[in-house]
């Protein structure tokens, strides 16, 4: 009864938070089921059947009634809570201080049915949405994970709907599923359920016989098992050529922005992941690429107006040597003492550009302009389309670098380092050219993305270089896992790729991967597609955590 | 291997001096240019010396959180800034309409003292909640996981606020009766950059009386010597922890309406800068020393505000006072090149690892 109460105040003050800052009422123009139920309600409503959830499962008694008991209690009280903000903003003009609290929310919290009929509302959506999760913690596993994952399906599919839109408009006939699943805005009734009922069965299929399916594919003679390898390969490249046309104009330039997120991700990937070398001013790297195209190309500056493929060798240079040059007064600093040694570098270097000073040779806050696009021949990289492909290639070379360096005996030092700097010297690792060879591939990554962007934009401004992008590709490299290629993918399409999607979220980015950093580091530091290595160190460290714990318990 | 191991060192180590000593170089001439043109009179030092001292002060008052926390975490807390940033703006609506109600005219002084109350409530409040939430659950993980952790939190309190209170800047309401000049000794100061200082020199002292004379400061020390034993002694860890995050947070939200009567607004984004320069000065004191971060915090102030006018304008560098944050900055990389345990350090960076 008591963690009901307390998960229950818990959960309830995170919704009130969520309204207070906004979130729910600009989440509330999206529908995700046409007029029935919209992105700021499901907000609530998943919080809320977490809530419900996580007291039914931290119930020390294993009766189904207390279990139930508690998360309808836990239900209770977020409703309450949310009815005590509705109350009090009738009361008082919370707005003077709350400047999201308008009189909007309040309709949105009161289901647009006025004070007393809304507070009753609420009360009872709160108690249902919670103890449905205690129900859904009391049944059997195989129906907990149908339900819940096809709920989370038909959540996902209606918040992506734009993408998918844009997917299915093209292809003739196919187009007709757009009608039928999502005409205007949000899923419709008839989409929703059908798509419930398909994912549905196809999880029950795949929980009943899909690790059957696994071992089977593992029998297969070596030689299918090869050309099946090759044919998914084959598969992947052609969907990887082919997917700005897939997509569209404007997909693809979000397409283009999370390739340069994941060019970044995968140079801040060897520096932070392998090396174990915290670089919170990561993005000097970043302008010191773009800043040197832009000083070699720009007509407007009138240094070299050299082409892009001209200036382009110059900045990866620029970048790899100004990597070993900032990577030289901190090869003796250690974890947080780097990490804020980095943050000041790239700070400097921010404001130097930024300043009257070199105005001449950098633009000042003006920023330089007119920089010509890359072009091969006669064929010009303009529309996001286009450049698409050049970013490709610069991940493709990036990532396959990364992918051989890691098993190289350059990548076995790195770790080594990030595991233990002492014993790996003692190993006989030389640390100097370890740690700035780290920064020096890291900051050539780091530039060449730069470059790109700086040819892309045809523009660059000291004001795209903040220390925010730092945090952001940190953000993306932990939230996708440490140290893991793939991970740097994962980790750029969900924390960059879906906020460009969803324009609303906007506002709330770096509220959100604030929120993330902290709840991954607490609940989940491996990242949401670890190395293989790392997820093993870090079980095999929580288990002997455990022994100890319960150790010195009895030892009591 | 291990003479080329040995080499390669050598060859970084003498390249470092050289950097330093071309950075003496340039402060050097550059300030005896700056003195030979005589372009600032002893008034102008006289000023820019007082606004130092001020700035310094509120740095000082920062820096005493995150040393604390240093000394008793072995942990930077990132999130400093944003504690320091939550009391004045949340205290900015209770100054507000108390302006509004013509009472701040009337009774400047309580008004003042409601309003540090009301920031100091709130930024302690933050600072536990964050010790609570983010930091407790991962005392024992890995140095990077921590750091990491305050870095989100810091975002997550900005964007949070700036959620609550809005994006914009909000106007301080101004205490009239601390606009107007008074003279010392032949010298005009700002009453307000008096009160400043007066008011951070007195909780200094009275915090580090705190610390040195009463039962729980004893404790709190103890705690940062050797947590082991000081559980040994019947000392309660936790609560001495959580002691550490009250005194910062008290000490940053002062310092914020110290900074809201220095430069009369108040934004979400306010904390970033001036935490990652507080812990600048706790470095430059020495991290974990609470003197140190004292006198770190005044000497970056000074440096701040005399620094772009003496040691660049000499050199010939336009508009020389937007690189002051360079210059803050450049003297955190310095410090942490060249000597790590700072001025008055003790021996921390050798224990901790």
């Amino acid at each position: 009864m008591r963690q009901g109460i307390k998960i229950g105040l818990i959960g309830g003050i995170i919704e009130v938070l969520l309204a207070l800052v906004g979130m729910v009422e600009a989440f509330s123009q999206r529908y995700i089921i046409s007029d029935v139920i919209s992105m700021g309600q499901t907000l609530l409503l998943v919080v809320a059947m977490f809530t419900g959830y996580l007291a039914a499962k931290r119930t020390n008694r294993s009766e189904p009634l207390w279990v139930l008991a508690n998360s309808l209690i836990s239900g209770l009280i977020i409703g309450g809570l949310l009815s005590l903000l509705v109350i009090l903003g009738s009361m008082v003009r919370l707005r003077a201080v709350f400047i999201n609290a308008s009189p909007d929310l309040f309709k949105l919290l009161t289901f647009n049915q006025g004070i007393g009929t809304g507070i009753l509302l609420l009360l009872i959506f709160g108690t249902l949405s919670s103890s449905l999760s205690g129900l859904l913690f009391l049944s059997p596993s195989l129906l907990r994970g149908v339900l819940i994952r096809s709920l989370a399906g038909v959540a996902m599919a209606g918040l992506l709907q734009d993408l998918l839109r844009a997917i299915f408009a093209p292809w003739g006939p196919i187009a007709e599923i757009n009608q039928w699943f999502f005409p205007i805005n949000g899923l419709t009734v008839q989409g929703a359920v059908s798509l419930f009922i398909l994912i549905a069965a196809i999880s029950y299929f795949w929980r009943k016989s899909g690790s059957k399916m696994k071992t089977s594919l593992r029998r297969l003679p070596p030689t299918n098992q090869r050309v099946l390898r090759i044919t998914s390969s084959f598969l992947l490249a052609v969907i990887l050529l082919a997917l700005p046309q897939i997509l569209g104009l404007f997909l693809s330039e979000v397409l283009t922005i999370v390739g340069l997120f994941v060019l970044l991700g995968l140079g801040l990937n060897i520096v932070v992941g392998f090396a174990g070398l915290l670089d919170l001013g990561y993005v000097a790297f970043f302008a010191i690429g773009a800043y040197t195209v832009a000083v070699l190309t720009s007509p407007e500056l009138g240094f070299l107006n050299l082409s892009f493929w001209g200036a382009l060798p110059f900045a990866i240079v620029a970048g790899v040597v100004s990597g070993i040059l900032l990577g030289i007064p901190v090869l003796k600093m250690r974890g947080d003492y780097l990490a804020i040694a980095t943050l000041g570098f790239g700070e400097i270097i921010r404001i130097l550009v930024l300043s009257d000073f070199l105005r001449p040779w950098l633009g000042g806050a003006q920023g330089i302009a007119k920089i010509p696009r890359p072009s091969i021949g006669s064929v010009e990289f303009a529309t996001p389309q286009q450049i698409y492909y050049l970013i490709l290639a610069g991940c493709l070379l990036a990532g396959f670098i990364s992918w051989r360096l890691r098993d190289s005996r350059l990548g076995r030092a790195w770790m080594a380092v990030r595991e233990d700097e002492d014993v790996a010297q003692a190993m006989g690792i030389n640390l100097v050219a370890a740690k700035l060879l780290a920064f020096a591939t890291g900051a050539g990554f780091s530039a060449l993305s730069g470059a790109i962007f700086a040819s892309k934009l045809g523009s660059v401004y000291p004001h795209s270089f903040s220390v925010m992008i730092s945090i952001n590709i940190l953000c993306l490299i932990i939230v996708g896992g440490m140290g893991s290629i793939p991970g740097v993918i994962v980790g750029a399409i969900a924390l960059v790729g879906l906020p460009e999607l969803l324009r609303e979220f906007a506002e709330y980015r770096l509220l959100v991967y604030g929120a993330a950093l902290v709840a991954m580091m607490i609940l989940r530091p491996e990242g949401l597609w670890p190395e293989a290595k790392r997820r093993q160190e870090l079980h095999r460290e929580e288990a002997p955590e455990i022994e100890s714990a319960s150790g010195a318990a009895s030892g009591k | 291997m291990r003479q080329r191991w040995e080499e390669s060192i050598k060859v970084t180590d003498i390249l470092m001096w050289l950097i330093g000593a071309a950075i003496l170089a340039l402060i050097v001439s550059g300030s005896i240019a700056t003195l030979a043109a005589g372009r600032y009179t002893s008034r102008h030092w006289f000023d820019f010396i007082i606004f130092g001292l001020a700035q310094g002060s509120i740095y000082a008052l920062i820096a005493m959180g995150y040393t604390m926390v240093y000394g008793t975490l072995r942990m930077i807390n990132f999130a400093h800034g944003e504690v320091f940033m939550s009391g004045p703006y949340t205290a900015y609506f209770v100054a507000a309409s108390l302006n509004n109600s013509g009472f701040l005219d009337r009774q400047p002084i309580v008004s003042l003292l409601i309003v540090f109350i009301v920031s100091m409530a709130t930024s302690t409040l933050i600072a536990v909640l964050l010790e609570r939430v983010a930091y407790r659950p991962l005392r024992n993980a890995p140095r990077l996981v921590p750091l990491i952790t305050a870095i989100g939190a810091s975002f997550f309190l900005q964007y949070t606020f700036r959620g609550l209170y809005g994006s914009g800047f909000q106007a301080y309401p101004t205490v009239k009766i601390l606009e107007s000049p008074m003279v010392i000794g032949g010298f005009r100061i700002l009453k307000f950059q008096a009160v400043v200082i007066g008011a951070a020199a007195f909780l200094m002292i009275s915090l580090y009386t705190f610390i040195q004379r009463t039962r729980v400061g004893k404790a709190i020390r103890a705690v940062s010597e050797d947590k082991e034993v000081a559980t040994l002694m019947g000392i309660n860890i936790d609560r001495m922890i959580v002691t550490t995050f009250v005194i910062g947070g008290m000490a940053a939200g002062a310092a914020g309406v110290l900074y809201a009567l220095m430069f009369k607004q108040v934004h979400f984004f306010m904390g970033f800068v001036p935490g990652i320069k507080a812990f600048t000065a706790a470095v430059l004191g020495g991290i974990g020393n609470i003197p140190g971060a004292m006198l770190g915090g005044i000497f970056l102030g000074l440096v701040e505000s005399v620094g772009p006018s003496l040691f660049l304008d000499g050199l010939g560098i336009v508009a020389p006072y937007q690189l002051k944050d360079a210059i803050a900055f450049t003297l955190l990389v310095l410090v942490l090149i060249f000597r790590p345990t700072g001025i008055l350090g003790e021996r921390l960076a050798i224990k901790k690892a």
